[in-house]
Formats: C-alpha cells, structure tokens, sequence
C-alpha cells in the first residue's frame, strides 16, 4: 500500500452534504476490471455536460465550467474539502480509486460513511474529520483567498492553515501506522496465521454445518 | 453481563485482539460478484496468495447481467456490452482458476447476491458474511452479522479468512404497535431513515426489534436490514426466532439431521439478552405510518403519500436549505406539491430490496385486473433470482404483469444502478423499489422515487403517485 506521511496541496471545496459514491464515480466506469484509470471519471457527471461511457476520451468532452474542479483556479487540487456524511452509498472501492487517480490525497470533512473512510485506507488516501465549524471555516478561507493550500502531517495529526492556525485530528492508530509505513494489510494479518487456524478448528468443530453444509455446496 | 445480539456475533468471530482495539474477525461467509472482485482477485494472483478456505466463498454475477430474455438467453457471449460480458467473463475466470463455486449466468441458483445467500442457505443464523457490496447488510434479517466490504477488504478476507474490525456502537430501534393492512418492511424502512437520516446510524450496527418488526416475514426484514446501510449502518440485525428458524429449514446448504438440532440450540441464543446496553435508542409507532414515497436525492428526503413536498424557505438552516434546493431542483420540482403532481415515465420493481416473491405477490395483487397507464413508457417487473422467478411463474404473477402490460424480466440488479441495458433517461421520473434515489444513480438525469412494490405498481397504474388502498 502507498505511505502517506506529509501532504502540502492547493484546497478544492465541494460544498455538498451526503456525497454519494455513485456521484464521486457513476456506475457506468465500474465496469473496469482494474484499479487505474478513473481519475478522468472523477464526479463525471458534475464536470461534464454529456452522458459519460467507458472508453471515451475525456479531454474532448463538453466541460460544466460551474463545477468546482473545472475550475482553473482550482487546477492542480490535492485536498478536498466537503461537508457531512462524504462517501455514503455503495461500498465500491472505486470511489477513493477514482479521487486517488485524479490527485487528490486528503479529504476533510465533519464525517464520512463508514465504508468509504474505511477504503480510502486501503489507498493511500487519508481522510480527515474535523467539527462542522472547523470545516465552515475552511470553505471560507478557500472562498476569500486564491491557492489556498493546506499542510497535512500524519504523523502530527495535523492540518495547517496558510495562516499557520493548527487543527488537530483523530485517527485509530493501526490505520495510522499502517498508512505512514505504506504497510501491507494482508502480510500483516498474515503473521497470525497459528491463531486464524487455531480459532477456526474450534470454531468450525462448534459448528458442523458449516463443514457439513460446505461439501454439498461444492458438489 | 447482558450482550446484544451485535455483541454475540462479534465475540464469538474474534481471532484476535490489537492493542488499538482492533480485532481479527474470524469470516464464515463470502459471497462474490463480478464489480467487486475482479481487482481483488488480481492481487492475489500478483502476491502469488490463495484463497484461506476456498469452501466459504460463493460467487454469481448480478450488476451486470441483461435481464431481457433474448440478450439472456445467449449466456455470458450473449451480453451485448462488451465491457460488461468481459467483467461476468473475468468472474468466471477467476472462480474457475480459484476452485471457488460460482451460480453462473444461466445457473438456476444465480441472482442477486442478497436475495441468493439466504434462499441456497448460503447465509445462516450466526454467521459472519461479508461481500464487496454495501447491501450486505440485508443477510442480517437472518441474525447474522453482514456487512458490505470494500475491493482491498475482498482480497484480505479471500486471503486471510478475516476482516481487521473494530466493534461498532449499538443502536435498537424498536418499532411498536400495528402496520396498517398492506404496508410492508420497506415503508418502515424508508420512514426510519427519515426519522433519524442518512447518517444516522453511521458508526453502528442497528437492531430492528419490537411488534412491529417481530410481526414481518423473514423476507420483509431483509428488506428492512438491506434499508440500515442507507441509514448509515454497515450492519443490520434482526433477532432469531420461529419464524427465522421456519426460513433457514430445508434450504440446500441448511444443516440436516442432528446438525439441525445443535444449530437450532446455539441459533435461539442470538437475541439480545435482557438489559443489554444499547448506545441509541429510536422508537417509532407503526401505525403512524402511511406508505412512504422519497421525493429528493437522497433517502432521508421521504414524505407519506399524502403529504407535500418541501420547500426549500421552510429549512432551518443554510446546509438543508442549499441540499434541498438542490434536490429539488434536480428532481424537476418547485417544492410545494402534491406527489400526484409528478408524472412517472418509468417504474421498476426489483432488486436486493425488493425482487423476494412476496415482493412480487404485492405488486402482483396492485396489478391484477388493470393496466399499466398509456402515459408510462416502460413498467419491468424482474425478479431477485431463478429461484424467484419459478417459484413466481408457478404461481402464475408473471401472466398477470404481462396481461398488466408490464415486462416479465431475468434476474438480476438491473435498473436498481443501471450497469447493464435498464436505465432511465435524463429527467424521466420512476417509482422505483430499489435503495437509493441518488443522483443519477438510474441513469444520468434519472428521477428516482423510492416506493414499496404496492406503491410502484399503484404508481404504473395511475401513471402518478397515489395511495395504493385507494386505487
């Protein structure tokens, strides 16, 4: 997995509660059998003015000049910022692919969905919860002052405004040790192999049918 | 000391125990389909890993399988869309080269994921099932612990037999009292989440309980469990009893002889006991509640049949206000009307909420004897799974929703997110009993109404939104 320990970028505000997994990357792009390639997809309905299909080239398509990352002042953004519950809706992993691909390393807002704050993990990709008034504030310090840029410190757990003002943040610490050393999840789980094979002798041995109904399910 | 139903499961699938308070959640279940896993399989192969215990997987294509009979009957090959036939194709593959048992296309145990597991008695009572799909949560009608999974999450459990989990909080809701003659799992569910809101139960696992919920069919709390993600809740559970017993006998990959026996001991234990801690408490009275229609974007956005839209002026506050100016705006609407004012072009009954044969027996009772309206383009009636299918075209449902003018579909997730042929248009309007009202999540441009199949039937019949009793 990709470390993720410092992180300066140019702040990209998308001033929507409940960003939904289908909006962050519509269903048709799921269709893809690999985990590149979904930046250019990113909000593709927000950011363009035609239907968009797999395959298509992006750079000629009808732009939506209104939507905040087509935005020339915001070209080049890596931390984005949005309110409440981002990420709710379908568990697909795409969604932080898609944000990954397209460049975006932090998100911050006052909560996320579960499965998404979860994924985003798995990815590189660090997101960040603070108070609904910390957030407020973001998005009019990004509104007042062009290029505003953040600096993310994992390590710290910290944001870092222009001004130099600190916002702290929590984090569990094994996703934080696992992402500041790029660690792989499943070598790590791995390690305990003894204790999975132990526990699930007992636990199968409790529970025959489990076996039992195994060998008709693979006849 | 009292434990919840959660609590039980949990405690009873933990390998071990991190110093942050994570734990190593022992999986009994996986159930895979073609969207999710094609990556993850890619990094197993790629780390030169395999599956932990290839028996706990099952696996059948579902997003992206057409559900027209022509494009249907050709199998995989068949499948026009050549992104679409590549990733059923590459599911295929992969189960093949893993030894991992698959319903194929055409299988008749192939379905939706959630309607499949507990019909094969894939999911049973106190197991832990994990998928890469957020409506995993739907198999905790069953009192077992469900929940959907990301890509990376899929490729650790096919590895590793685990998931790193941290216990979530617990939250009951208890709905009391009497269901009006007619309303259904989904009008409870659909009013739960207007009560508490999207993200109202984002960090728990929620526990459907009281008259009302014990008075359901096993089939209406998986309705009610598939609705808890949209609620924010990785998990939804519902506590064993007769009726859940009465479910899980006789079912293929149910335990058999004296096997049954030991389950049925250890099963009746999945209740939560008495004085159980419950972080949150919700109450609501069934027999407040009048079938639920959402008007907006997102679930929460959901009114009665009878009542009016929002308007945006009446919010309280800045962030509802923008949110519902901007639903309404994407759904077509001023705000202020009557929900008869919306004229349907679509209705779609089906998916993993709602494609269960006594889904289709309601929207089947709506539609006998009448007609879908000239007004509607399209009406598809398409079952959850094969077994769906039968047991309804024995019944004879699917004579009465063509003579209806509706279409008689395959199986699968269909228009539900619209990855195969079946979506809507840019500003059609459907009733739909599916999950999530989205933007575009139908199709771009797509206006989703989220119904109960009463309701979506009512709604094809009318061409409009009325109360189905009154029809």
């Amino acid at each position: 997995m990709k470390a993720f320990t410092q992180h300066f970028g140019l702040v990209v505000p998308i001033d929507r509660a409940n960003v939904d997994t289908d909006m962050i990357i519509p269903k048709q792009f799921l269709k893809s059998i690999k985990r590149t390639g979904f930046g250019p997809n990113l909000f593709d309905e927000l950011r363009y003015l035609d239907v968009g299909e797999p395959g298509q080239d992006c750079s000629t398509r009808p732009i939506n000049p209104d939507f905040e990352l087509n935005q020339p002042r915001y070209a080049g953004a890596s931390v984005l910022v949005a309110r409440d519950n981002f990420g709710c809706g379908s568990s697909r992993e795409h969604a932080p692919w898609a944000l990954d691909d397209f460049g975006i390393r932090v998100v911050i807002a006052p909560s996320f969905a579960d499965i998404f704050y979860n994924n985003c993990f798995k990815n590189g990709l660090l997101p960040i919860v603070l108070s609904a008034e910390q957030v407020a504030e973001l998005f009019d310090q990004v509104a007042a002052e062009e290029g505003y840029s953040l600096t993310v410190d994992l390590a710290a757990q910290t944001v870092i405004t222009p001004a130099g003002k600190v916002f702290n943040f929590e984090i569990d610490q094994f996703r934080k040790d696992c992402l500041l050393k790029g660690l792989d999840e499943i070598g790590l789980t791995l390690q305990d192999s003894e204790a999975i094979k132990k526990f699930e002798q007992a636990h199968l041995a409790s529970r025959p049918w489990l076996q039992a109904s195994e060998e008709k399910f693979s006849a | 000391m009292a434990k919840t139903l959660y609590d039980k499961l949990f405690d009873q699938h933990v390998v071990a125990q991190r110093d942050d308070g994570s734990v190593l959640l022992y999986i009994d279940r996986h159930i895979i389909h073609e969207v999710t896993s094609p990556q993850a399989f890619e990094g197993l192969r790629l780390a030169g890993r395999t599956p932990w215990r290839v028996s706990a997987n099952v696996a059948t294509p579902d997003h992206n399988v057409p559900t027209t009979i022509a494009e249907r009957a050709k199998g995989v090959e068949g499948i026009v869309d050549d992104t679409s036939r590549i990733q059923v194709k590459t599911l295929d593959d992969n189960c093949d080269e893993f030894g991992i048992v698959e319903f194929k296309i055409n299988d008749d145990r192939q379905g939706i994921v959630h309607v499949v597991g507990p019909e094969t008695g894939a999911s049973l009572p106190g197991m832990t099932i994990v998928c890469g799909d957020s409506h995993t949560s739907t198999h905790g009608a069953l009192a077992a612990l469900a929940q959907g999974i990301g890509t990376s999450e899929v490729e650790h459990v096919l590895a590793t037999q685990c998931l790193v989990a941290k216990k979530m909080k617990n939250m009951r809701v208890n709905v009391v009292g009497v269901l009006d003659e007619g309303l259904t799992a989904k009008d409870i569910a659909l009013a739960v989440i207007g009560a508490i809101g999207t993200a109202g139960g984002t960090g728990y696992a929620i526990e459907f309980a009281g008259s009302a919920i014990e008075a359901l069919s096993v089939e209406g709390r998986m309705t009610l469990c598939n609705m808890a993600i949209e609620a924010g809740a990785r998990a939804g559970l519902v506590a064993v009893d007769d009726k859940t017993l009465e479910y899980v006998k006789g079912r293929p990959l149910s335990p058999k002889a004296d096997d049954w026996d030991a389950a049925v001991s250890q099963w009746r234990e999945l209740v939560s006991d008495e004085g159980a801690h419950f972080d949150a408490e919700v109450e609501l009275d069934a027999a407040s509640i009048k079938p639920q229609v959402t008007w907006g974007t997102s679930p929460e956005q959901v009114i009665a049949v009878d009542q009016l839209i929002p308007k945006a002026e009446d919010q309280a506050d800045t962030v509802s206000r923008d949110s519902v100016s901007r639903a309404l705006s994407y759904m077509g609407l001023k705000g202020g009307e009557a929900l008869s004012e919306i004229g349907i072009d679509r209705v779609f009954i089906g998916s993993c909420t709602n494609s269960r044969i006594e889904d289709l027996r309601a929207a089947a009772k709506v539609f006998e004897g009448r007609h879908v309206a000239s007004s509607v383009k399209e009406a598809i009636i398409v079952p959850g799974s094969q077994q769906v299918k039968k047991q309804a075209e024995q019944e004879g449902l699917h004579t009465i929703f063509e003579a209806a003018g509706a279409q008689w579909r395959e199986p699968g997730c269909s228009m539900c997110l619209g990855m195969n042929a079946d979506r809507l248009g840019q500003g059609e309007h459907c009733a739909s009993t599916s999950n999530r009202n989205f933007e575009g999540r139908q199709g771009a441009g797509g206006r989703t109404h989220l119904v109960s199949p009463a309701m979506a039937a009512a709604a094809a019949v009318a061409g409009t939104f009325v109360d189905f009793r009154e029809l």
